[in-house]
């Protein structure tokens, strides 16, 4: 039996007095590779921000492992932001320094090979970093934790296929899905279909439909891309 | 990383497929051990699950057998391995029949254009 690592229980989100989403109810299980697809403002970034606890629900409850979602969880989450997360001033080493000593369970040795693997120099100023560059340097650092919840804004958005793929491929290569759930929202829906093992379509703040991606080929015998467009009609 | 995959099936299936087809060509061999599951994963460019699915399904039709703690191996079973390949052909030829029914040619014709193929030999046929 799949055991529910995320629950949301007709969560909505208001910000004066536009719901950025309403009514979301679902539970996501361990071990797995999620992804949350959707247009532009439809609830993404507001929906992993609930889940990770950055945000508080207006209405409803976010449980993780069963329990409510408090800020203080954050040690037990790693939240990968569109934006920000890393310190112009220090080096690629002093940075993941920095978040060894701030997250406990952080994994030195898994830091290492990743930068090895990304092709990061240590020495290496962040500031000077290119953006693929950057979006690597986060990569590592978020899935370097041991954190049994990684959750990841758009890691793909504005970095070249050859960038994209080295983070996928990262992902896949580095990720212990016997002790972690991953979850990420994305527009390279294509791109990320395949290391992804179950997908959740956002519209307009609600789920408009959500289903494991071999499910969804076997039903409707298309790719998940045509299944969120026939979706969205 | 990945290989492409076709947008109409599951990706496991077309996992499965590929397998067979490398397994009936000899490139994996009868008793061989399978990459592990990360490493095929990182080798096509899928999420480990799914591998774990590919492997499971290719142990249900005793293509592949798991042995605990040691990993996938493809199955020393040589006469498995003759009916997988016997029925690699079955399903190629009939979803060929098939579009070529569509396109309107009897089996006479088809039958006709194979054995001018057969005096030609294949096009890569080596023996």
């Amino acid at each position: 039996m799949e055991t529910t690592i995320v629950s949301f229980q007709n969560v909505s989100k208001r910000y004066h007095l536009k719901d950025a989403v309403q009514g979301l109810s679902f539970d996501l299980p361990a071990g797995k590779i999620i992804g949350f697809i959707g247009p532009n403002g439809s609830g993404k970034t507001t929906t992993l921000k609930l889940m990770t606890g950055l945000l508080r629900p207006t209405s409803g409850r976010v449980l993780f492992q069963h329990s409510r979602v408090r800020r203080i969880m954050a040690e037990h989450m790693a939240f990968l932001s569109d934006t920000g997360a890393v310190y112009g001033f220090y080096t690629v080493r002093q940075m993941v320094n920095y978040y060894a000593g701030v997250y406990r369970e952080f994994n030195l040795d898994k830091a290492g090979a990743m930068l090895e693997f990304m092709q990061l120099d240590g020495g290496q100023h962040v500031r000077t970093l290119s953006k693929g560059q950057e979006g690597r340097l986060k990569i590592v650092l978020a899935v370097s934790r041991q954190a049994p919840l990684i959750v990841m804004d758009e890691p793909l958005s504005g970095l070249d296929p050859l960038v994209r793929q080295s983070i996928l491929t990262g992902l896949i290569s580095y990720i212990d899905l016997d002790a972690q759930t991953v979850v990420l929202s994305t527009h390279e829906v294509d791109e990320v279909e395949p290391i992804l093992d179950m997908a959740v379509l956002l519209d307009h703040g609600e789920v408009r439909a959500m289903d494991s991606t071999d499910r969804i080929r076997e039903t409707m015998g298309g790719s998940l891309l045509e299944w969120m467009k026939q979706a969205l009609v | 990383m990945a290989e492409d995959f076709t947008s109409s099936q599951p990706i496991y299936l077309q996992l499965v497929e590929r397998l067979c087809k490398q397994i009936v060509r000899g490139d994996l061999s009868p008793g061989e051990k399978m990459p592990s599951l990360r490493d095929m994963a990182i080798q096509v460019g899928v999420n480990p699950n799914t591998v774990q699915r590919v492997y499971t399904e290719l142990e249900r039709i005793a293509v592949a057998e798991t042995r605990r703690g040691q990993g996938t191996f493809v199955t020393s079973d040589e006469s498995r391995l003759l009916r997988l390949r016997e029925e690699l052909m079955v399903s190629y030829v009939t979803a060929f029949l098939n579009d070529m029914r569509e396109m309107g040619f009897t089996l006479q014709e088809v039958m006709r254009s194979l054995k001018e193929h057969q005096a030609q030999g294949l096009p890569n046929d080596e023996r």
